[in-house]
């Protein structure tokens, strides 16, 4: 079936070449097509699974019919160890992805991209021998493709361990130097990779130390960045793995990967500069970190903090119409969704009315929080998106905040000196009655204080969340 | 400038596709609601996965007469990208399997 088809510009192309570029083209329209359904609730699945055909499709036309530079195809064994290596591969994503907890999933989504990264710096190390020497347009997208690849591998690695838990922030002032230093020290070692007249043969150990290099500055350039914000980073990283995606596409000339790759690394900047822009920060920012050491300038008045017994609280919920619950990282900390989602249907069959508010970064990453009570089978309908739920703030009878923080914390309207300033809130200070559980009175993330709990009308709830809402909701059944 | 210049024309139509793909990124993510970030970074990491071509690649015309450490390292290539399109689109999957179940 391979035969010569045409010539094109002196060279002759078979039947094999043609269908493969046409599987390619295919495969980077799924992509496009999968990833803009995947932005709409209605058809995200759908778009995951064409996304997935796509990526299947590429994958099976290139085992068969892709050829190399001599015009060989993949021979038999090859293919069978192919298939026997995506075999353990897809058995072991797929088991971790299924047996999962939803509360680990950041660190997950993490771990994936570290492999993604993984695979592009090896593919350009392994095929840095390849390169004809003085062939600086390969060797380019060789060596970028190799750096990008290996610190969104060693990076994405470390904000796993943090997520996890595993790994602490360490933040030095010197970091910020030595990281300058190294990063500038990297891609010198690129660039003289890059422009040496020697033959890559000759230039193995550059590579490997070029590969040492990267894999200890994406260690270096996640460490001292908190864990907070974590989501920003994993984004960022997302997109490096799809840029050094698409470098390698460049070393094949393959549409499909170059599309891929730039696909995702244009979409993961825009989710980035997203992300960032709901926490009112800058990229910069983010990097550098600043946070929490600005500390407040202004002194509130501080009133005095009131508590709610149980009893109170249940019979001020039963009272109410309106009931807004605001969640935040320590319900799912606490693995109290279930419970909140228990705790609101108690109350719907007092008809009282009680919609979920979600902040844009509440959880540990945007949209975490809808994931987790979605699990809980809280309905869709009863997630408000902050910008929906705040201008009927005021009507709101109570206001519950579940382990949130500085996503409530009012200063972000008016103390010009807070590192929240300007930070879009979910107005829980406009409820007529506000309940704060807390385990106690640690700061939030940011590390700042939150007058909120010295509001005059709120009242503080004091425990472990799932203990708390679940005495509560015994105590409403009672009522 | 001349060097510039040729690599342009050299990579012309990767350019091309790399310009219009970062328009058609930024704008097929625009407008995304907050509730979808975390399915859609997620996917998007799945996408990205695309790298996996490159492994089939290395391995696919690797030379197995005898052992070699590119051989190895190709065959872990080919392990990280399979983890990172199959984990990347059952993860996906199965956050938004959640959405759909309570929409009934």
């Amino acid at each position: 079936m391979d035969k010569v088809i045409g010539n094109l510009n002196g060279i002759d192309f078979t039947m094999g070449e043609t269908l493969l570029e046409l599987s390619y083209l295919v495969a980077a329209l799924l992509f496009v097509f999968g990833l803009k359904l995947l932005s709409h609730p209605e058809t995200a699945r759908k778009g995951n699974l064409w996304a997935a055909g796509g990526m299947g499709l590429a994958m099976i036309t290139t085992l068969l019919l892709h050829k190399n530079a001599a015009g060989e195809g993949i021979p038999l064994t090859n293919v069978w160890i192919i298939m026997a290596v995506i075999g353990v591969g897809s058995a072991l994503g797929w088991g971790i992805a299924r047996k999962i907890k939803m509360t680990a999933m950041p660190q997950l989504v993490s771990f994936y991209n570290a492999t993604g990264g993984a695979a592009s710096a090896l593919v350009a190390l392994l095929e840095y021998p390849n390169a004809k020497t003085g062939d600086v347009g390969s060797i380019f997208v060789t060596v970028l493709g190799l750096i990008i690849g290996s610190v969104a591998f060693s990076g994405s690695m470390i904000a796993y361990g943090k997520l996890d838990g595993k790994v602490g922030d360490i933040t030095k002032p010197f970091m910020t130097y030595l990281n300058l230093v190294l990063l500038v020290f990297t891609f010198g070692l690129g660039a003289y990779i890059i422009f040496s007249p020697n033959q890559p043969a000759d230039m193995i150990w550059a590579i490997y130390a070029l590969l040492a290099f990267s894999l200890i500055y994406g260690v270096m350039f996640i460490m001292p960045i908190g864990g907070a914000d974590m989501p920003v980073v994993i984004s960022l990283l997302n997109a490096f793995t799809g840029i050094a995606a698409a470098m390698a596409g460049f070393i094949y000339s393959n549409q499909a990967m170059i599309l891929g790759g730039i696909l995702v690394g244009a979409a993961g900047m825009i989710l980035t500069i997203l992300m960032c822009r709901a926490m009112n920060r800058s990229l910069i920012n983010v990097i550098i970190g600043a946070f929490g050491e600005g500390g407040t300038a202004i002194a509130h008045e501080q009133g005095t903090i009131k508590e709610i017994t149980l009893s109170d609280a249940a019979i001020l919920l039963s009272y109410s119409k309106k009931v807004v619950i605001i969640p935040g990282y320590g319900l799912a900390a606490a693995q109290a969704q279930h419970i909140a989602h228990e705790l609101d249907t108690v109350l719907a069959g007092k008809d009282v009315d009680v919609r979920y508010a979600i902040h844009p970064v509440a959880g540990r990453m945007p949209g975490h929080m809808n994931v987790l009570l979605a699990e809980a089978d809280v309905p869709y309908e009863k997630l408000i998106e902050m910008d929906d739920i705040n201008p009927d703030m005021p009507n709101v009878d109570v206001a519950i905040v579940i382990g949130a923080n500085d996503v409530v914390n009012p200063a972000a309207y008016d103390d010009p000196g807070s590192p929240i300033f300007g930070m879009p809130i979910i107005n829980a200070h406009l409820a007529k009655n506000i309940i704060v559980m807390k385990r106690g009175m640690g700061k939030g993330y940011a590390g700042i204080e939150n007058y909120l709990f010295f509001n005059n009308k709120t009242r503080m709830l004091f425990g472990n969340a799932k203990d708390s809402l679940q005495k509560l909701v015994t105590e409403i059944k009672s009522i | 400038m001349e060097n510039i210049l040729q690599f342009f024309f050299t990579y012309k139509e990767a350019i091309f596709i790399i310009a219009l793909s970062i328009f058609l990124g930024i704008e097929v993510i625009s407008n995304v609601p907050a509730v979808l970030h975390t399915p859609l970074m997620s996917g998007a990491n799945a996408i990205s996965g695309v790298i996996i071509i490159g492994g089939i690649i290395v391995v696919g015309h690797a030379d197995l007469s005898r052992f070699s450490v590119s051989l190895v390292l190709g065959i872990l290539a080919l392990i990280f990208g399979t983890l990172n399109v199959v984990g990347g689109f059952a993860v996906t999957d199965r956050m938004l399997e959640m959405f759909k179940k309570k929409k009934k």
